[in-house]
């Protein structure tokens, strides 16, 4: 079991529905957030290219921010999920400073938080929230090692990147491009 | 400036006593919470669902509130079974629980008093603001008949409110929405169809193989199932074509972008038309079998080549072409948009009657992946004594324009304003759900109109600029927390949803169906009201709709059959459209007897001085109109608009982005704060762009007041449309100021 991500770039809008509905499920307090919307213009008028995709944690294989933690609350599950556990977390912000992502913050409780890919969700068999409500059902989720899941049928199929591939942290967020 | 009677009062000026009573998320969350504590407890947690319809916006998605043991709303979430939302909601809707915690909220009614001369707000019971209210309009009615209360409003707590106003006989009622949005579309394709596009659109998106997007930029609005739908006919690989000056989210999503020059589009469709009939592309047995005038069409559109058209929106002849072939080649599954807020140059029927046109050369109205033919299923009228039947109303006072099929906001506005030449004198108003200092064009007009009132009454869940100049303000609660009446909507199929409370009203707040009855009692209409709850009403007509209020809760909407016939045309079958001829009419007689141009001519439209730049304005994806601002979850995502401008323009006046400016229209109107600029290659360099519905005035909005320009206030002029008296809105020009114009005065 390997989970990802896979968001489908020419299909996001960029309405952040993604977010508030993250918000909402995870008690993310008003003015922190786990995901968020990156938008990138180039070009020039009337020549453009406009990219909108919604980023959160990678989950990453090679997660900087599992091997920097002195306590151990950063820790990665077999299925791929990287986690905090709150109270072993100190708070000493080391795992912020180390993804190349910015995809944790300071929980004004005092510990870190982040992204979960809602695991909490999953073993409901729910998809994440984010997935669930985004209304151009341009995110899927689902198991890199299962050859036959949408995710994985997608990356076969279609153009893609990820994002910072040079930081070497193999993420586990993908985008179709 | 001229002091007014009516002094706008900012809502916190007399104590407001009782401090919000919320409960921070911080809270919610727990002190020493840790993640997988969280997993269990959000596994092991039972949340209570009620079924409600979206409120945030005019969609109307059916969803479920989600509440806690404790009683608090934790989430909303779209219901799979509705075709509106097909079980995603947008931000807005998601972040619908922001309006019911938002701690600025109406909380108590307030009547308008002075203290030591300066006016100002005091709290008052219902009951005696509700007495206040139905004597003042009693002693209206008395001495000028019903006709003089004025009723704007807009979304569901109007149905009650419309209910009050025919019960004690005024018919005196208007909304933004049909003058100030969608009005033009609606008279140019019923002109042609014989029917409304109507909310939502039967747009066929998902089986849709070429959709043109003509200024409507999807994706920013987020008319839910559209744009769901628009997502669909992405991965089914639709040809896209928009047609914007501005690269919008959709035009990044097209196939073919069309930069056109602002103001021009009938130019653009002339062509277009002028291709498919030069080049034999139009549907040719569609044309003979169903439509009226094409020799005339053919005619008149001989003259507008793509060349002539090239002049004008500086589009490039053989883009044009090979655009009108990607349409034919799509055809009939292709679509032309009606788009949604389209008031804009005061030619706008005429506008949506090209677009109409175009449709009907494609062949796409009434076929598979073009337009369907919609239906609904009739909610049973809850029984009452019939309505009174008043001498004039909204039609009389929007007479000047012979195809308005709604009433003119703007011109109640007129009407309102004494003259002795007016037949129709309204006095009072009672605005519900619609800040109109932001919904309606032209504020100069608008301040002399509510000085002018005898009364005027404001009901909505937040203070919004409107409120301030209310004399009674009452505290609406928010959909959360309360009964409506039943969505019936239009659609493939017809389908119904109910909105039931999920929790209390907070506060001293009521739901407008209350409301309405208590004034209704107080106006010796009591017998229009026949129910202590509004709940035995929806029971009622849910009974002889073949379900129950029990069933209802448990399912949230409920689909019925098609018994209109087939949701596209039947090729075999004669079909007759709805209009006067029974055919699609390409040349309007009516239009013609009217002295209108029977079929639609491009109109140069005046354009920006040197310095000066259009301003074009929009929606984000996050917000509705200027009602969310405020709300701590949406406002959390975008909490003030932007100045788009070109990099040319940043460079010739030496803008950056993030650098804060003001702006001055034509009529020397100075926006009341400023905003801060955002230079990008996304907008052409003779317009300028924001979002529509920043800039508050309302202190009490804690987190809206101040932020960003409202763009309404810099719309002095108004190109109105002669056939339905539409406000073209998108003719105002607007200079940069890089020194703050107010440093030496207080807003
Ligand atoms: S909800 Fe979907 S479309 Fe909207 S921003 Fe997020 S990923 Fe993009
Ligand atoms: S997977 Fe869950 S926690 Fe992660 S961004 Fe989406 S909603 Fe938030
Ligand atoms: S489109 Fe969004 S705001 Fe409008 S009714 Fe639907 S969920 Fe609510």
């Amino acid at each position: 079991m390997r989970y990802a991500m896979v968001i489908d770039t020419l299909k996001c809008v960029g309405c952040s529905d993604c977010v508030v509905a993250c918000q909402t499920e995870n008690d993310v307090p008003i003015g922190y957030c786990r995901d968020w919307i990156t938008e990138t213009v180039n070009g020039a008028y009337p020549s453009i290219e406009l990219e909108l995709k919604s980023e959160r944690c990678n989950h990453c294989e090679n997660a900087p921010c599992v091997r920097c933690c002195p306590t151990g609350a950063s820790h990665q599950l077999n299925n791929g999920i990287v986690l905090v556990t709150g109270d072993e977390c100190i708070g000493c912000g080391a795992c912020i400073e180390s993804c190349p992502y910015d995809a944790r913050y300071q929980h004004p409780d005092g510990y870190v938080d982040k992204c979960t890919f809602c695991h909490h969700r999953l073993e409901k068999g729910q998809l994440p929230a984010c997935v669930s409500v985004c209304p151009t059902k341009c995110m899927y989720f689902g198991d890199l090692d299962n050859p036959n899941s949408e995710v994985s049928e997608l990356l076969k199929k279609r153009k893609y990147k990820t994002l910072a591939p040079e930081a070497g942290t193999k993420p586990h967020v993908y985008y179709l491009i | 400036m001229t002091t007014s009677r009516r002094k706008f009062i900012k809502i916190s000026a007399l104590g407001l006593g009782g401090v919000a009573a919320t409960t921070s998320a911080l809270n919610m969350f727990g002190s020493n919470s840790y993640i997988d504590e969280l997993v269990k407890e959000n596994v092991a947690k039972k949340f209570k669902r009620t079924p409600t319809y979206c409120e945030v916006c005019f969609w109307k998605c059916a969803a479920w509130t989600y509440t806690d043991e404790k009683g608090a709303v934790k989430k909303i979430i779209g219901n799979d079974n509705d075709p509106h939302c097909f079980g995603r909601l947008c931000p807005r809707g998601t972040g619908g629980v922001g309006m019911y915690n938002d701690e600025d909220r109406l909380k108590t009614p307030l009547i308008r008093t002075t203290v030591n001369g300066e006016e100002t707000f005091r709290e008052a019971s219902w009951e005696e603001a509700l007495d206040l209210i139905a004597s003042k309009f009693n002693g209206i009615k008395e001495k000028y008949g019903a006709e003089s209360l004025g009723l704007i409003k807009h979304g569901a707590p109007g149905a009650h409110l419309e209910h009050l106003y025919k019960a004690i006989g005024s018919d005196t009622i208007a909304e933004p929405a049909y003058a100030q949005c969608r009005g033009p579309r609606e008279t140019g394709f019923a002109l042609t169809f014989g029917s409304w596009v109507g909310s939502p659109e039967p747009t066929d998106i998902r089986d849709t193989k070429c959709l043109v997007l003509i200024g409507s930029h999807i994706g920013e609005n987020m008319h839910n199932s559209q744009v769901q739908e628009m997502s669909d006919a992405i991965d089914n690989g639709a040809t896209i074509i928009t047609v914007d000056p501005r690269f919008s989210t959709a035009a990044s999503k097209s196939t073919h972008w069309l930069a056109i020059k602002p103001a021009t589009d009938i130019a653009l469709m002339l062509a277009w038309m002028h291709v498919l009939i030069e080049e034999n592309l139009y549907d040719k047995e569609y044309v003979k079998k169903y439509a009226l005038g094409f020799k005339e069409l053919k005619e008149h559109v001989s003259q507008y080549t793509p060349e002539w058209a090239y002049g004008i929106t500086t589009i490039e002849p053989e883009e044009i072409r090979k655009t009108a072939r990607a349409m034919a080649h799509a055809a009939p599954s292709v679509i032309v948009h009606p788009g949604r807020h389209v008031t804009w140059y005061g030619d706008d029927t005429q506008r949506a009657r090209a677009m109409a046109s175009l449709n009907a050369l494609l062949g796409s109205w009434g076929r598979r992946g073009g337009f369907y033919f919609k239906e609904s299923i009739k909610v049973p009228k809850y029984p009452h004594p019939a309505y009174p039947h008043p001498k004039w109303g909204w039609h009389e006072i929007g007479a000047q324009y012979p195809l308005a099929q709604m009433g003119i906001t703007t011109e109640v506005v007129k009407a309102s304003i004494p003259n002795p030449e007016n037949k129709y004198p309204v006095k009072a108003w009672l605005v519900a759900g619609t800040n109109i200092t932001k919904s309606i064009p032209n504020q100069k007009l608008l301040k002399e109109a509510i000085d002018a009132l005898e009364f005027m009454v404001v009901i909505d869940t937040m203070p919004m600029d409107v409120t301030g100049y209310a004399d009674v303000v009452l505290p609406e609660c928010t959909y959360l927390e309360r009964y409506d009446g039943i969505r019936s909507a239009t659609n493939r199929e017809p389908s119904i949803a109910v909105r039931v409370p999920a929790v209390p009203p907070k506060y001293d707040s009521k739901p407008t169906w209350w409301i309405a009855k208590q004034l209704g009692e107080r106006m010796g209409v009591g017998e229009f009201f026949n129910y202590d709850d509004f709940e035995e009403v929806i029971e009622w007509q849910l009974q002889k709709m073949g379900t129950s209020l029990d069933e209802m809760k448990k399912i949230g909407v409920k689909n019925y059959p098609r018994t209109s016939g087939p949701l596209f045309l039947n090729e075999d079958e004669t079909y007759n459209f709805p209009t006067q001829s029974g055919k699609i009419e390409l040349y309007s007689q009516e239009l013609k007897d009217l002295g209108f141009d029977p079929m639609p001519k491009y109109t140069k439209h005046p354009e920006p001085e040197q310095g000066f730049y259009r301003l074009n304005y929009g929606r984000a994806p996050m917000h509705t109109f200027s009602r969310t601002a405020n709300n701590p979850n949406l406002n959390d995502l975008k909490s003030e608009n932007n100045l788009w401008v070109n990099p040319k323009v940043a460079r010739i006046i030496g803008l950056k982005t993030g650098q804060e400016v003001w702006l001055k229209n034509q009529d020397d109107i100075i926006s009341s704060f400023g905003i801060k600029v955002r230079v990008t290659e996304r907008i052409r360099w003779d317009s300028v762009y924001m979002v529509h519905g920043f800039g508050h005035k309302e202190k009490q909005l804690s987190r809206a007041y101040g932020k960003g320009i409202n763009d309404t206030e810099l719309i002095s002029k108004i190109a109105v449309d002669p056939i339905m008296g539409g406000t073209g809105m998108r003719g105002n020009f607007v200079t940069i100021l890089t020194e703050n114009p107010h440093k030496n005065t207080e807003i």
